[in-house]
């Protein structure tokens, strides 16, 4: 068992482990969806909540059903469908129930079973062995890590609207560039705690 | 029917219907998954502060795409279709399980030192990608050949982008220590993230400004 306290995980996951600036997940979708600041916001939650509960299910799944019958090694496919199946049924509740909250967060929701960073948190919950609690705060920490990474990201995009970025260097590449920088900054924060 | 009629024809005029050249050389070279679509970033950027993990990584890819090419196609026409993309998941799953079970069998230093980023194949937008878009509208063999060449263009990027963290990082080849002797200081930044996230981003523009996009608009 893991014995670092929880609340280090907390901070830690959203700072010094960023899953995207030190884990490299979830590159996909910040590429493409942080042109702009409220969908980037809107994206980042629904990251983030979807996160929380999928990292507690994978965990309650792994530990008391997929342990006791050594099926381990279906972890990954047990993984993917419970992530496919919540984003669904966390779709059709959000519609039934507030249509407010789907307009501003449903459109978002079909593209968070493809993020890698939403399996990734799944994955190294298994592979630090994080109890109950810490699994549930590596979730939401990494989600809310998640949600100010594309954020910021967002934030500079927008201004960067106005710089003359050479011609090849647009899209892609230079949003590289400056996710380097950004991570490098994070990095900065490495000295305050320790997550190996 | 139509399938079966061009497959026919495929096994007669070459591999892959003639289109097998043609297939390959644009998954390596024209449209590379990598640099063109900007997919499976995720994983590329985590395994590339070494050459040697670059490499597996690229095999694990050629084997997965080749293989959900493959089945998919073999299956398209009696995939339903509302339920094709689950469908797709849980095949591309299989081969990455088979895959992980195999590394962690034979090579469980190298399957330690990947961590999860071997099982995140599953979510790897590349192997989704060419199995909706190719494999469910062309025979077996081509898809799978479509598999092979996106699989191989995904390995040369990571290799290019590990050769440089490697020797800036680390001095070394596969390794090997290249640069011993010669007063030259390990640049840890390129073996920790940011390294990762800047020297992509100066291969995406080199390869940009030698094969240019066919839209340069759009945001910055």
């Amino acid at each position: 068992m893991n014995s670092t306290p929880v609340l280090v995980i907390f901070v830690a996951s959203i700072f010094t482990n960023n899953i995207l600036l030190a884990g490299f997940l979830g590159m996909c979708s910040f590429l493409v969806c942080s042109n702009r600041i409220d969908t980037a916001f809107g994206l980042g939650a629904a990251v983030t909540f979807v996160m929380l509960f999928t990292t507690m299910i994978n965990y309650l799944i792994y530990h008391y059903v997929l342990i006791p019958l050594k099926l381990e090694f279906l972890s990954y496919i047990i993984f993917i469908a419970v992530i496919a199946a919540f984003v669904q049924f966390v779709e059709m509740f959000v519609e039934r129930f507030s249509p407010k909250l789907y307009y501003a967060l449903g459109i978002f929701l079909p593209l968070i079973t493809v993020n890698c960073a939403i399996l990734g948190a799944s994955l190294f919950m298994v592979l630090r062995k994080y109890n109950f609690a810490q699994s549930t705060f590596f979730g939401l920490g990494s989600g809310i890590g998640w949600a100010l990474a594309i954020a910021l990201m967002a934030g500079l995009r927008e201004k960067m609207g106005y710089s003359n970025v050479p011609a090849r260097l647009r899209g892609p590449g230079i949003v590289m560039l400056v996710t380097g920088i950004i991570a490098m900054t994070f990095m900065g924060f490495a000295g305050m705690l320790k997550l190996q | 029917m139509s399938s079966d009629v061009n497959q026919r024809k495929g096994i007669g005029t070459g591999f892959g219907g003639g289109k097998g050249r043609e297939t390959l050389g644009d998954g390596v070279f024209k449209v590379n998954p990598i640099t063109c679509q900007v997919l499976g970033i995720c994983s590329a950027l985590a395994v590339t502060s070494r050459l040697e993990k670059a490499l597996v990584m690229g095999g694990a890819l050629v084997f997965v795409l080749a293989m959900t090419g493959l089945i998919v196609s073999v299956l398209r026409s009696y995939m339903p279709r509302r339920i094709r993309m689950i469908t797709e998941v849980a095949i591309i799953a299989t081969f990455v399980i088979l895959f992980d079970q195999f590394l962690r069998a034979f090579y469980y230093d190298m399957s330690k030192q990947l961590g999860p980023y071997v099982a995140l194949i599953i979510t790897n937008c590349i192997v989704m990608g060419r199995a909706e878009a190719f494999a469910t509208q062309n025979p077996p063999l081509l898809s799978m050949l479509d598999g092979v060449a996106n699989g191989l263009g995904y390995a040369m990027i990571l290799a290019i982008i590990a050769i440089f963290r490697e020797i800036l990082g680390n001095g070394t080849l596969l390794g090997y220590p290249l640069l011993a002797g010669t007063g030259f200081e390990k640049n840890l930044l390129f073996a920790l993230a940011p390294g990762a996230f800047i020297t992509a981003g100066f291969l995406i523009w080199f390869l940009n400004t030698l094969n240019p996009p066919d839209s340069t608009e759009g945001s910055p």
